[in-house]
């Protein structure tokens, strides 16, 4: 530590163990004169007794020059109060303590508020279907709480499912923030919040992000955390405060749009994949999301396979319906029996989004496990590997394999 | 609420809670839950325990709001207070156990309470202590930058690191000599 080891020094193994920063070296390198010069009162001799008296704190903590230690040394066998204050201020410094880092569990969360709303039910509550969105926010902001420069400007390679092919784009930690916080801007404006893009922004997710990567080349942490953070906890209280309808506010996404309670359960599953996204760009574990929220969103996906599987169909990339049923009525359908946290059993129509799901008209069956299944969703892998087990119309299982996939975009 | 003061986040925290908003006890979670996790580890040094402290904690200011008076500090210190008190409680039930099994002695016992109570107080010192003094310690003690360095870096004279060096250390040696304050406040540890 580059300090003379007289009259037990402040103890060197009570820091915290990080690499020595290279200036540090530099201190002993420091001509004397220089070194003493700047202390107040100091001549060419040994520095006055104040003086000395306020490097006290400095010794203790080894932040000294060698000169500096040696002075206040010495002078700590000649003056009893010094020597009785360096004693008092050195145990001091043992009481400092490093903050730990550790990541605290995302359960916890879950069970201290569960365990506070039961001693005290909440006049306002936040609605079940933001809770998703609430807890997936919070792991996300644990997650970048302790990041550091390095950690935002970490290349993100960002992969989707554009209907038949992968794509992806590549950004940074900064960027993914950046991606959210424009794309929750579109559920903040249904509410009547401000867009965080400003007045005149487009509608298209895609358009969105590109605009602010484009405004923000250079993203700063603090341009993105904060008002991504703040948003949303402002959307979380807005639908807490809204009220029974607003579940069903339309929110518009340009091309589609979604029921408010859907649209906030999809931006939880993007949070979640895209803290996933990061995480994995830090080399960070990341778990996925608790079972009963795992759930709901593989139900929202399952909900929009017939729409989507229709959508295909109109644009040439799936087969001509089969069996068409009356409105409302059972028509073909697969069966998609997920496994794990959060599954169950969804039986998807497929010839037409009119007609109902139903096991007596199953041709087909897909198993497999939930987070494959939103990672598939989620455009990370595609149709073709999908670890799923298969069984009956290999069409209809192809058909839909594809339809789950292009349920992603950026 | 992105743009208040420290000081009118913790009244409209205060108000909100009072109120019986659940969206405002997630934030006072987000805000809160890494500092009173650290400090009550610090006392207990039990992953479990330091859960349930958590919950304890927060279980106690959703349910008394009120009990915050920001004449007397931030919320932060008063989250830290609790946080101390609660831990330190907790610490002594579980040594009365180990007592009565046989395991720890009276000695023991009070010679480890007052170990983590002085550990617990320093806590609160450096997380209530103002930001100057606070990050000059930060410099000097986990970055180890000298005191000229530390000046540099807060832009200060060395005078003045040299002061806050000090001062810092003299407001955290106190830790050792006064007991931890409001160790139980008014229904406070029993009601748990």
């Amino acid at each position: 530590m580059g300090h003379p080891e007289a009259l037990e020094p402040p103890d060197p193994h009570a820091r915290p163990e990080r690499p020595e920063p290279p200036e540090h070296t530099d201190r002993a390198t420091i001509p004397p004169e220089a070194d003493m010069s700047p202390v107040p009162g100091s001549g060419a001799g040994t520095p006055s007794h104040s003086v000395l008296k306020s490097l006290l704190g400095a010794w203790a903590l080894a932040a000294c020059s060698p000169d500096e230690t040696a002075a206040v040394e010495d002078h700590l066998g000649e003056c009893a109060p010094c020597a009785e204050e360096a004693l008092r201020l050195r145990d001091a410094v043992g009481l400092l303590h490093p903050g730990r880092d550790l990541d605290l569990d995302p359960l916890l969360r879950f069970r201290v508020l569960e365990n506070c709303l039961g001693r005290r039910p909440a006049r306002i509550p936040v609605p079940d279907w933001a809770t998703p969105y609430d807890a997936e926010a919070a792991r996300l902001d644990a997650l970048l709480r302790d990041f550091g420069e390095s950690e935002w400007n970490a290349p993100v390679r960002l992969r989707w499912f554009d209907g038949i092919d992968p794509a992806q784009r590549k950004t940074t930690v900064a960027g993914v923030i950046g991606h959210l916080l424009t794309v929750d801007g579109l559920v903040a404006m249904a509410l009547g919040l401000d867009d965080p893009l400003g007045p005149n922004a487009p509608i298209s997710p895609t358009e969105r992000t590109e605009r602010f990567w484009r405004a923000e080349s250079q993203l700063a942490t603090d341009e993105v955390h904060g008002p991504w953070r703040d948003q949303s906890h402002a959307l979380v209280r807005t639908v807490s405060f809204a009220g029974r309808g607003v579940s069903e506010l339309s929110v518009s996404y340009g091309e589609f749009s979604l029921p408010l309670r859907d649209s906030l359960l999809d931006r939880a599953f993007e949070c979640w994949l895209h803290a996933d996204d990061i995480a994995g760009a830090v080399a960070y574990p990341y778990a996925p999301p608790r079972g009963s929220h795992l759930r709901q969103m593989i139900d929202l996906a399952a909900r929009q396979l017939p729409a989507v599987l229709a959508n295909r169909r109109r644009h040439g990339l799936a087969s001509p319906a089969k069996h068409l049923v009356a409105a409302g009525s059972p028509g073909r359908s697969l069966h998609l029996e997920v496994e794990g946290a959060g599954g169950g059993d969804w039986y998807i129509a497929l010839d037409s989004p009119a007609a109902v799901g139903s096991p007596d008209h199953s041709v087909a069956q897909v198993a497999l496990d939930g987070v494959e299944f939103c990672k598939l969703v989620a455009g990370h892998v595609s149709p073709k590997e999908a670890a799923a087990g298969q069984d009956g119309d290999r069409e209809a299982i192809n058909e839909v394999l594809f339809a789950a996939a292009s349920l992603g975009r950026l | 609420m992105a743009k208040d003061t420290p000081l009118r986040w913790d009244r409209k925290m205060q108000q909100r809670l009072a109120r019986g908003e659940a969206a405002a006890l997630g934030e006072l979670y987000d805000k809160f839950a890494s500092l009173v996790h650290m400090l009550a580890h610090r006392v207990l040094n039990d992953e479990g325990a330091a859960d349930l402290v958590t919950r304890e904690v927060f279980g106690y200011i959703w349910e008394n709001p009120d009990a915050y008076d920001p004449k007397q500090g931030s919320l932060r210190s008063w989250v830290a207070k609790l946080t101390n008190s609660q831990a330190l409680h907790r610490l002594r039930l579980a040594e009365a156990a180990a007592i009565a099994t046989g395991e720890s002695s009276a000695d023991e016992l009070e010679q480890k309470v007052r170990r983590a109570a002085a550990a617990a107080r320093a806590d609160y010192i450096v997380s209530s202590m103002p930001a100057p003094l606070r990050a000059a310690l930060e410099l000097a003690y986990f970055q180890r930058r000298d005191y000229r360095q530390t000046a540099a870096d807060l832009g200060v004279t060395e005078d003045e690191a040299r002061r806050r060096l000090r001062l810092g250390l003299q407001l955290l040696s106190s830790a050792h000599t006064r007991p931890l304050e409001g160790s139980s406040p008014p229904g406070y540890g029993r009601s748990l």
